[in-house]
């Protein structure tokens, strides 16, 4: 559709003197209207960043974050592991995290390698229980879970925290991958089979490289989906504690605030995700 | 058939079959046991048993329909603004944002991902609080008084803020598939900008601005944690209730019912959207989100 409506290179019908009288006048509004709409937009959206950030210094006697600027301090980053509860907590969402990753990219590559390329029968149930774990709300697959853990007596804790996160995150992984295969140039594998490889030799050797970006992407949204999850581990996860079910139970106690360490490990994740994400952004550049 | 091309055949079912097994046990059969509990009668003391009748969903909705039309209604509003607010930051970075920033653009508005959603919430009660800075610039003025938290604002403010970008993601992706020749082609047959928005760019949009109310939706309306964070007691949503139902007085065939009645809701809803669209670019726009 694209292709027969472009205009032929060269054959730029517009007058120069039309273009020229009213571009000036319509661009005066459009051009800041629109730029800082959106930047009030994305100020909006890292204002509560850049509040944790900057009152993770606040210094303060209080058992939650002032509210007030009472000074600046490293005080909460000397002590910001002084909480066991709090490092368990930590360990216990990086670790899930780390397992759930490795778990449904296994499970998610291997299903979207299988659905990218060939139409099988009974593609389309698959794709359709794929469908519909994404779009199921998050507080139903939660209890939903914990009804299935209760009535097979299935004990709470770290275990049922696990799959709980595999569940939900490795359709986003089966999806990323399968965009990559459907991608990828079925030649290149015919060409490996034809000069004497294997199906495990091809696939190591040439799916697996090409489809690399996809099983990235598809653990990063793992990872990053299983350490943040709230509603649905705080159905399954018993009497284990994870960063997010350790802060909401926090703020429950202490009256809406949170203990001043909270926001100091907060930025700290955010800068370490951050450095991560920008350093894989210029190391992938590099390679190109 | 030689036996390597019956093994070549039943390749994809071999690889298929962990994943799809792990989201049967854990997916497909809690919600079909959910179903069956939600038809259970009895009590916390005297157990229940599976009886068939249907009244829990009468007596879920009679308790709850409060929270479930409240759900819907913030969840409709907050998609509102989502759409209002976000769609001229995707438009704007699509066309107007010179290529080499527009990766960096992106990378702003995936920000807030690098946050605990939990603690951007809360830092969200910090700012809004009767002594945060919100109220005490607010009183710096001269007013006196003012509440921000525990207010349907609040909430609502909230789930806008917390699900924005899943908005703006699917409609940029759309917008960015508009090829610029199709403006010049509008321009070229007088049309004026107003105009070639409103013929050529707006519905070449519709794709992303039903998967923006789709992936924004949904969640929104099945949220709690903004409603228990920023609304106090007062602007409780059905997300909360089946919580509450499910973990606080332990009525899992109430929760049961109330979970179904919100799938209900909001699944007829999502199918519907998924026909006009295509379940797999619909699916495809999920996960890019």
């Amino acid at each position: 559709m694209t292709t027969t409506l472009a205009a032929p290179d060269g054959i730029t019908p517009e007058t120069p003197s039309s273009s020229a009288v009213s571009r000036p006048r319509r661009r005066l509004h459009g051009r800041w209207i629109l730029p800082l709409w959106s930047w009030l937009v994305i100020l909006w959206l890292v204002a509560p960043i850049l509040v944790m950030i900057v009152f993770s210094f606040n210094d303060g006697t209080g058992r939650t974050v002032s509210t007030n600027w009472q000074g600046f301090t490293f005080r909460w980053y000397e002590h910001l592991f002084s909480s066991s509860d709090l490092t368990h907590a930590l360990v216990n969402s990086i670790t899930i995290g780390l397992l759930t990753t490795v778990i449904s990219v296994v499970l998610g590559t291997l299903m979207g390698v299988a659905m990218g390329r060939r139409k099988f029968f009974g593609i389309g149930s698959v794709n359709l229980l794929l469908f519909a774990n994404i779009a199921a709300p998050e507080v139903v697959l939660g209890a939903a879970l914990l009804s299935l853990f209760l009535t097979m007596h299935i004990p709470l804790g770290y275990g049922t925290i696990l799959i709980a996160h595999v569940m939900f995150s490795v359709a986003y992984v089966v999806v990323t991958v399968r965009a990559r295969m459907a991608g990828q140039d079925p030649a290149l594998e015919e060409a490996a089979h034809d000069l004497g490889a294997g199906p495990v030799t091809t696939f190591l050797r040439v799916t697996l490289p090409g489809i690399m970006p996809g099983i990235t992407a598809g653990g990063l949204l793992a990872f990053v989906m299983s350490i943040d999850d709230y509603i649905i581990t705080s159905f399954n996860n018993g009497t284990t504690q994870t960063f997010p079910l350790w802060v909401y139970g926090a703020s429950v106690r202490n009256g809406g605030g949170v203990p001043p360490q909270t926001y100091g490990v907060g930025s700290l994740i955010f800068v370490i995700g951050v450095l991560l994400a920008v350093g894989g952004a210029i190391w992938n550049r590099r390679k190109v | 058939m030689s036996a390597r091309t019956v093994r070549a055949r039943l390749a994809p079912y071999a690889m298929i079959f962990p994943g799809w097994l792990w989201l049967v046990i854990f997916f497909v059969v809690p919600l079909v046991s959910m179903l069956s509990v939600s038809l259970m009668t009895g009590s916390d003391v005297d157990g229940f048993t599976q009886t068939w009748h249907f009244h829990t969903y009468v007596e879920a909705w009679n308790k709850y329909h409060v929270q479930i039309v409240r759900s819907l209604i913030y969840g409709l509003i907050a998609t509102g603004i989502c759409l209002v607010l976000g769609y001229p930051v995707a438009y704007w970075i699509a066309f107007r944002v010179r290529q080499k920033y527009k990766s960096m653009i992106l990378f702003l508005l995936l920000l807030p991902f690098f946050v605990s959603f939990i603690i951007r919430t809360q830092t969200w009660n910090f700012i809004l609080s009767d002594n945060g800075m919100v109220l005490g610039l607010y009183h710096a003025l001269g007013f006196h008084g003012g509440h921000v938290l525990n207010t349907s604002t609040a909430v609502i403010g909230g789930l806008a803020y917390n699900f924005l970008p899943f908005t703006i993601l699917p409609i940029y992706v759309s917008l960015e598939r508009v090829h610029p020749s199709l403006l010049e082609a509008s321009a070229d047959l007088y049309a004026n900008k107003t105009k070639s928005f409103l013929r050529v760019v707006l519905p070449l949009s519709i794709p992303g601005i039903f998967a923006s109310v789709l992936l924004t939706f949904v969640p929104v309306a099945s949220d709690y944690v903004n409603a228990m964070i920023l609304g106090g007691t007062r602007n409780t949503m059905v997300g909360t209730a089946i919580e509450t139902e499910y973990v606080t007085n332990f009525n899992p065939p109430m929760a049961s019912a109330l979970s179904f009645i919100l799938m209900a809701v909001l699944l007829v809803g999502v199918f519907a959207y998924a026909r006009a669209l295509g379940t797999e670019e619909a699916m495809e726009m999920a996960a890019t989100a």
